[in-house]
């Protein structure tokens, strides 16, 4: 965990501070809603379908039990008792009121947190490795880069009035678990004759031009890596379109004016911005990675329990199974708490499971809590003898599902139900798919098989990199549901491919159901999962399944 | 050839708690869509449009919301006013709950 320093929650405090005064001056007719909107706007606080809606950010997915039931707080006393986890790992209230929102904010600067720059032109939430400073297959943990990354960016004067918003994401690991191709910048961190550095790729994002990240430069030394972002921001601000809210995002730029000319651009600025740095961005870093604590792992301790469980429990053995990852340390396991339990409603978790999760990561967890994009808790550090004492507690708590990486982990935007962007629904999409295939008792069959929902062509949920991804839209008034193929949001990013005419709220499951069993029939084995047999055999097989009317004319 | 005019009401989001309210043909935001005023008039929505954002002070973004003539009074127009009208599908939460 990284802890903050006095000047951080002085920070905060002062912020929320002002967003009380701004409030009040809204209320009173001080300000107009003209007026208020972009303040509000830069405190995370929207205005949705229903009521207000407030995002904080959980910095690179980071947060410490103390802020866990913090938020629990905040869900039992200002809003309904539960939170919505998001997919740039921010957490989402839907219905506080706005006379109650400073107070919500006061409470979030208690335990260090905010929601500053969680919405506007500027540089939102910076995201990272869910698994970072536990995963095997790390370089190095990419939290501390996240941080100094969060500092430097944090109202930076010259970054607050962007063409578009603003996303940086970083991974410490080849296997990239951050989408970092999806993101305006993406960091991937590398290795080069003995140093550390980050290939740098710029131009990703999803919505509606859907465009994978290109790399712009291979590797940048850690001591180069913000003047080189600032390189990076210094050039969009420049160039990013001001003309076309549709067209301002650097993917554009990038698309539009070419990987090489921006290169130029970026190369340009570096090499006068470079020199204005004097180390003092390294001593931070350096106090930054200090101000993370490090698990104690300990070496020696047995883990003939957790072998035992696995043997006389099936229901621990396919938990363990599916949920688990590969720690760095072999005595240590990375535990995913699945927030998509069959029929619920995907990213959610009530207050009760918030200080439940809290408990456990202090008792079992070195009290170490992320929160992963695909909208699920993890709990990074957990030995491995504790495995079956922190199931059954999960289980009590109703989080035991055992269902990561399965068809019913499915990412989903909250969609018509909330959204006041969105054109159809995609929280029931996946409570249906969900539900269907546990009653089928089919996913641990299907395997690894990633289904991602957007109620709009904003794309928050993913879709375009989903294996089996789902768009809603609005047909002349009705829910429409487009199905895209062969989506991947790791090292090997693609865009899925639409496979033909939607569907309506009625047939899309059904059709899923079809495609699904088109994909068993097709696959080489059980080891083959759906997005290998789609790279494998391309679109048409999977389209017949969709579409069988159209096979059979 | 010119489209029809659709029936609308005058809809926003309550200032101080956020909750979707419509204009009532007195003037009064209300928070049910069946109280409110169908306008099935093109000129009047305008005028009313105007009138509306006059006396906003309480009510944000203030809006044309499509609508419909029913039994008890106007109702939604499009899926997205159903939501706004009766509250999310996933939660029993919003104006369904409060009505019951």
């Amino acid at each position: 965990m990284y802890h903050h320093t006095e000047f951080d929650r002085a920070f905060v405090v002062d912020r929320a501070q002002r967003f009380r005064d701004q409030v009040q001056r809204r209320i009173s007719g001080a300000l107009t809603e003209d007026e208020f909107r972009p303040l509000r706007l830069m405190n995370g606080v929207y205005l949705q379908l229903h009521a207000y809606m407030l995002r904080i950010a959980i910095p690179y997915g980071t947060i410490s039990p103390d802020q866990m039931r913090q938020l629990a707080v905040i869900a039992d006393r200002w809003d309904k008792g539960y939170g919505h986890f998001t997919t740039r790992q921010n957490i989402q209230f839907n219905w506080p009121k706005l006379v109650d929102i400073p107070d919500m904010l006061d409470a979030l600067a208690e335990v260090g947190m905010h929601a500053i720059q969680t919405s506007g032109n500027t540089i939102r939430n910076v995201t990272a490795d869910h698994f970072a400073g536990a995963a095997a297959d790390e370089i190095a943990d990419p939290r501390p880069y996240a941080e100094l990354i969060r500092q430097w960016s944090t109202d930076h004067p010259e970054f607050q009035f962007l063409p578009r918003k603003f996303k940086i994401a970083v991974s410490g690991s080849p296997n990239d678990r951050a989408v970092v191709k999806s993101h305006d910048i993406g960091l991937r961190m590398v290795e080069k004759d003995g140093e550390s550095g980050f290939e740098v790729s710029v131009g990703g994002g999803l919505g509606r031009t859907p465009l994978v990240g290109k790399v712009i430069n291979e590797f940048v030394p850690v001591a180069d890596l913000l003047p080189y972002l600032e390189a990076i921001l210094s050039a969009y601000n420049s160039v990013g379109r001001r003309d076309n809210k549709y067209k301002a995002r650097l993917k554009i730029a990038v698309q539009e004016l070419g990987i090489d000319h921006i290169r130029e651009l970026v190369d340009e600025r570096f090499a006068e911005i470079r020199p204005k740095f004097d180390g003092t961005d390294q001593t931070i870093l350096d106090q930054i990675a200090a101000r993370f604590g490090q698990p104690t792992l300990v070496s020696g301790r047995s883990t003939a329990d957790y072998d035992a469980a696995r043997e006389a429990d099936p229901i621990f053995r396919s938990w363990a199974d599916t949920n688990l990852h590969a720690h760095k340390h072999a005595d240590y396991a990375i535990v995913t708490v699945s927030l998509k339990k069959h029929g619920a409603t995907p990213g959610d978790a009530t207050f009760d499971q918030m200080r439940v999760l809290a408990d456990l990561a202090e008792r079992f967890g070195q009290g170490d809590l992320r929160i992963s994009h695909e909208q699920n808790v993890v709990l990074p550090h957990i030995h491995k003898a504790d495995l079956a004492a922190l199931h059954a507690a999960l289980r009590e708590a109703d989080l035991g599902t055992a269902n990561l990486g399965l068809i019913s982990d499915i990412i989903a935007c909250p969609g018509l139900d909330y959204c006041a962007l969105a054109t159809a629904r995609s929280i029931p999409i996946a409570q249906q798919i969900a539900t269907r295939f546990d009653e089928l008792k089919l996913e641990h069959e299907i395997g690894e098989l990633k289904i991602k929902i957007s109620g709009c062509i904003n794309a928050c949920g993913h879709h375009h990199v989903g294996h089996i991804g789902i768009l809603g839209l609005d047909r002349a008034g009705v829910e429409n549901y487009q199905v895209t193929l062969g989506g991947d949001g790791t090292e090997t990013m693609s865009v899925g491919e639409r496979a033909g005419p939607g569907f309506s709220k009625d047939e899309i499951i059904p059709a899923i159901e079809r495609l699904v069993y088109g994909y068993l029939d097709v696959r080489e084995d059980a080891s083959e999962t759906f997005l290998q047999a789609y790279r494998r055999l391309g679109p048409e097989p999977f389209k017949a399944a969709l579409y069988p009317e159209k096979a059979a004319a | 050839m010119a489209r029809a005019f659709e029936p609308v009401v005058i809809s926003a989001n309550d200032l101080f708690d956020g909750r979707v309210i419509y204009l009532t043909g007195k003037d009064e935001w209300v928070p049910h869509l069946r109280q409110a005023e169908l306008i099935t008039d093109e000129e009047k929505a305008k005028h009313r449009m105007a009138h509306a954002l006059a006396l906003s002070d309480r009510a944000v973004g203030v809006f044309l919301a499509p609508a419909k003539a029913g039994p008890d009074g106007p109702e939604p127009g499009h899926p997205r006013e159903a939501f706004r009208a009766h509250g999310p599908s996933n939660y029993f939460h919003g104006k369904q709950a409060e009505e019951a």
